[in-house]
């Protein structure tokens, strides 16, 4: 693997656009019989090729619906590429929606064992990080209360401070620094500026130029599904104004 | 196959977790809490023994035992099985953004009906106390079984989380099944009542040799033999294989369905 972490070579992902989704048996049997279980292919990432070299900050630029998550997904291994693959050199902690994984039903230090479960951390780690987890978040008088509750900040304070309390090989970020006031947005971007610092690969997706600036290397640009661009975030950001 | 298991140990904290969380959550808030999973199966099987004592009197004796085994084994079986099915539709949420191997959340719902299942066993116990059965040291066979029985409804619980993806109707008719099922399992009746060809589909039927056995060794005395153990393990074997590659080959695809 040389010195990059991340290696995306040739990916592709398709997804099948059903016209009507079938998701029975009946309907499935009499579709079969009538030969009518009809899709259309949709190339959502084509051919896509880059590397992470450790220790880069990588941000991921392009509108809408141009694969940004669809490729961020399956670096965190949630989707499987259709062909080519994607080799990763350590471990991962995915951000692409706070708290996933929360039980609205447990408290919110129940919340804390949960998650960290979830993300791979181990329980003493969690026990031993209890406090800073508790200082960060911000929540100290709400971590016996059921999290049905919480508002969305909570929710997200408490998601980030959980996914951050150990330093991942590779962070991936998608889009979640717009929840939470500014001052918590401030403090994640001061958390994950210390993670570079510690030597950790990120992986960034944000429509703030700003933000890109600030903790990205290099940036990639994506539309439709092509990879256009793999340079300095100055140059990829003019290509993006102009589209 | 080390790839696997270095996997598994990775994840077995969540495992854990998930467990936790689902026992957690069902008797959380509760007054009389872990009560309840052993008033509940020993009310069932007082109105139940009232109800059917006066039909099937001639043919059982310890009627109160003898049906308590049965229900334990089929009301785990229908637990585990019905929860595990939803496992993966309802984890959807997560299965969409995290990577986390997903036979993880069916085995779990498995694993937290087998502690209602312990709990059960203590109604069980009080049953054959206050009955008087003479206990005889087969009982410290029981765990066979128990290890049958969760092995069973392991594989099912695997085969149709994975199936229900695909095909959501099948939760309906699945719970057309688990009716049939439960009186194709001799919980209340003896086997011996029932016409030649209903008996030989009764005896087909896992749940009914892993009741017999339970019974065997709990109210009876005797060492299951090598027949009704080839009974339990022939199904429990079929049904890990099937439910294991239905769930390994589908696996990839829940993410494009939930």
């Amino acid at each position: 693997m040389g010195d990059s972490i991340i290696e995306v070579n040739d990916v592709s992902m398709m997804f099948r656009l059903y016209r009507e989704h079938v998701d029975s048996m009946k309907e499935f049997v009499i579709k079969k019989i009538k030969h009518q279980i009809a899709y259309e292919e949709f190339w959502a990432l084509n051919h896509i090729n880059f590397q992470v070299k450790r220790g880069e900050a990588i941000g991921l630029v392009g509108k809408n619906g141009s694969g940004k998550s669809t490729l961020l997904k399956i670096i965190a291994g949630v989707l499987k590429p259709t062909t080519g693959s994607v080799k990763i050199g350590g471990t991962v902690a995915p951000m692409i929606e706070l708290g996933a994984g929360f039980d609205t039903e447990l408290t919110a230090k129940e919340n804390v064992f949960l998650n960290g479960a979830i993300l791979g951390y181990p329980k003493e780690m969690l026990e031993e990080n209890m406090d800073k987890i508790i200082e960060f978040s911000e929540l100290g008088r709400f971590m016996d209360v059921p999290i049905k509750n919480f508002s969305s900040g909570m929710f997200a304070r408490l998601g980030f401070a959980v996914a951050t309390i150990y330093t991942p090989d590779i962070l991936i970020v998608d889009e979640i620094l717009s929840v939470g006031d500014w001052k918590f947005q401030e403090k994640c971007q001061d958390r994950i500026q210390d993670m570079l610092d510690h030597g950790t690969t990120l992986l960034f997706v944000s429509h703030s130029i700003d933000q890109v600036k600030e903790v990205c290397d290099r940036a990639i640009l994506l539309n439709q599904g092509q990879m256009l661009m793999d340079d300095s975030v100055e140059n990829v950001w003019e290509r993006y104004n102009q589209m | 196959m080390s790839t696997y298991i270095h996997n598994f140990l990775a994840y077995k904290e969540l495992l854990k977790e998930l467990i936790v969380r689902d026992v957690k959550i069902k008797y959380r808030r509760s007054v009389l809490g872990m009560l309840w999973s052993v008033l509940n199966p020993l009310g069932m099987m007082i109105i139940m023994s009232i109800v059917f004592s006066h039909v099937f009197r001639q043919n059982i004796e310890n009627f109160p035992v003898y049906l308590m085994c049965g229900q334990v084994v089929f009301n785990f079986y229908n637990e585990a099985s019905s929860m595990a099915m939803s496992s993966i539709l309802g984890n959807a949420s997560l299965i969409r953004k995290v990577y986390v191997p997903k036979y993880l959340f069916p085995t779990s719902k498995v694993c937290s009906s087998f502690v209602n299942l312990l709990t059960s066993f203590i109604a069980l116990t009080i049953v054959v106390v206050a009955t008087g059965t003479p206990v005889s040291w087969t009982l410290l066979l029981f765990f066979m079984p128990v290890l049958y029985l969760f092995l069973f409804s392991l594989g099912m619980g695997i085969l149709l989380s994975a199936l229900v993806v695909t095909f959501r109707d099948l939760q309906h008719l699945y719970g057309i099944f688990l009716t049939g099922l439960m009186y194709l399992t001799p919980i209340f009746y003896p086997v011996e009542i029932l016409p030649g060809w209903v008996q030989t589909i009764v005896n087909l039927n896992p749940l009914t040799n892993i009741a017999q056995m339970l019974r065997q060794v709990v109210m009876y005395g005797t060492v299951p033999d090598l027949m009704i153990h080839v009974r339990c393990i022939v199904p429990c074997v079929i049904a890990m294989i099937v439910g294991l590659w239905v769930f390994y080959k589908q696996q990839d695809a829940f993410i494009l369905k939930v």
